[in-house]
């Protein structure tokens, strides 16, 4: 693990992969560093955003260099099933990149169980990672100014809801009606790091 | 019922408080007064807990009303003020009784000023802060004229002072003071000698996301694209274009450009006092100067 500073404001912890994040966001947590007001999850680091006032990065640098792993199965996840209608624009595409049928691409997305890895680029949106590997396909060349609310993507190792319309590059394999963000419900996100989602396949 | 009414917006005014930090991780930003240190004195000021929610103004030209007997305080860029057609002292106590109206006029120099009320702005909060998130469209709504806002219960005690001297915010060069990574290995010997030595202007397309910055460009040592990493508030965060964005309040939880340096947090509160056309000079903090030239 690399660990670098972000003035008095964060500490960035650089690791080797995805599980190695999840595990360290999973073990500090359990262990909260007094003074730090966010842990930021991302693919490859882990941020620990400070309260100037209260942390001293020396010492939260010294709690992330120690922390106690926690085992994983002491965790509680809640577990998420989002049916899809699968019709997205973009789902003829995902069958020539990858090789498979659209049904194929249909049963590979729905077969296993997908992790939310992180979240950040907006609201309620999640990063879903562990399906199938066959799945790993490039962004779009061009990015979409419009993508519908509730749109179900891939890009690179990762599958995705929209939670509102927006910008976005991601191929477009379906459409779920399911509410994944909403700001006055607790929780207000659905897709929070660690949730497990099924993706089931809407009724035409 | 005690209340303000907003009878004036100026340019832009929205509630604040001190933002809905811990909810970065399903992509919601923390927000809150771009300039932390001025809210919470004018929260002082009032005898409120630093982090009641007050209105920031931009540019002045805010004009409420009071309903009910009040007691504000305005501090951050120092504005003339009315008060029921007599003159109101910057970052002091003042007293606004039943029907009189405040009026802020444009401050020469800074940029935004905060107007706290006793017993703080009630409006409901969303996700624990009552603080106006212009881009996920959270909280409350920007502030228009006509706009009815319930004040608070009086707090218990009363603030023992009732005048802050105050270093008013500079009309010139600013000196920010920085640290330099997470990601200063991007960049050449060269970029990180040049944010530390040449002046950067703050441009027209800044706002409470970040100062967007024009001057010399910061040129990359490493090619290719980082994986998108969680983002902190003063970073330096350099685009392909080599021009830095100087983030604010309302900066992304995270970003895919590296960032060079970072400013220290104290420091941010004078960067949010700046406006378009104001110079910007960075300062390495604790550490040995970066040795010129290549």
């Amino acid at each position: 693990m690399r660990v670098l500073r972000c003035a008095d404001s964060g500490v960035l912890v650089e690791l080797d992969d995805l599980a190695a994040v999840l595990a360290l966001h999973a073990a500090l947590t359990n262990e909260w560093p007094p003074g730090v007001t966010d842990l930021v999850p991302a693919a490859r680091t882990l941020l620990l955003r400070l309260d100037p006032l209260l942390a001293d990065p020396a010492d939260v640098e010294r709690a992330v260099r120690t922390v106690r792993p926690v085992a994983s199965t002491r965790r509680e996840e809640a577990r998420l099933v989002v049916p899809v209608s699968y019709d997205g624009a973009d789902l003829a595409e995902v069958a020539r990149l990858t090789g498979l049928s659209e049904r194929e691409v249909v049963r590979a997305h729905t077969a296993t169980e997908w992790v939310v890895a992180f979240g950040g680029f907006t609201p309620g949106f999640g990063y879903l990672t562990g399906g199938d590997g066959r799945l790993t396909v490039p962004r779009r060349a061009e990015s979409r100014t419009r993508v519908p609310p509730g749109s179900v993507g891939l890009a690179g190792e990762f599958s995705g809801i929209y939670p509102s319309a927006s910008p976005g590059g991601w191929q477009l394999i379906g459409r779920t009606g399911l509410e994944i963000w909403r700001p006055d419900r607790d929780p207000p996100a659905l897709l929070r790091p660690g949730v497990l989602v099924r993706f089931t396949e809407d009724g035409p | 019922m005690t209340g303000l009414e907003i009878l004036r917006t100026g340019p832009q005014a929205t509630i604040q408080d001190l933002g809905r930090p811990g909810f970065a991780a399903i992509g919601v930003g923390v927000c809150g007064a771009a300039d932390r240190g001025s809210l919470r004195l004018a929260n002082r000021l009032v005898g409120n807990a630093e982090g009641a929610a007050a209105i920031e103004a931009t540019l002045g030209g805010l004009v409420v009303r009071g309903r009910g007997d009040l007691v504000v305080a305005v501090t951050g860029a120092p504005c003339p003020i009315e008060v029921g057609g007599r003159g109101g002292a910057m970052n002091s106590l003042i007293r606004v009784p039943d029907g009189a109206a405040v009026a802020l006029g444009t401050p020469e120099r800074g940029l935004r000023s905060y107007l706290a009320v006793r017993g703080g702005i009630s409006v409901p909060p969303v996700l624990g802060s009552r603080s106006t998130d212009l881009l996920a469209s959270l909280g409350p709504d920007p502030l228009d004229s006509g706009r009815l806002l319930p004040v608070g219960p009086a707090p218990q005690g009363f603030p023992p002072v009732a005048l802050a001297p105050v270093t008013p915010p500079s009309g010139g060069e600013l000196r920010l003071r920085v640290v330099p990574g997470p990601r200063d290995d991007w960049f050449t010997e060269h970029a990180m000698h040049t944010l530390l030595s040449e002046p950067f202007e703050v441009t027209k397309d800044s706002n409470r996301v970040g100062l967007r910055l024009s001057g010399p460009v910061l040129s990359r040592r490493k090619d290719g694209e980082l994986p998108s990493e969680g983002m902190v508030i003063g970073a330096l965060q350099v685009p392909p274009s080599g021009r830095p964005t100087l983030f604010l309040a309302d900066h992304p939880s995270t970003g895919g450009y590296p960032v060079i340096a970072v400013v220290m947090a104290a420091d941010v509160d004078i960067a949010a006092q700046a406006r378009p056309g104001q110079r910007l000079r960075f300062a390495v903090t604790g550490r040995r100067p970066v040795p010129s030239g290549e």
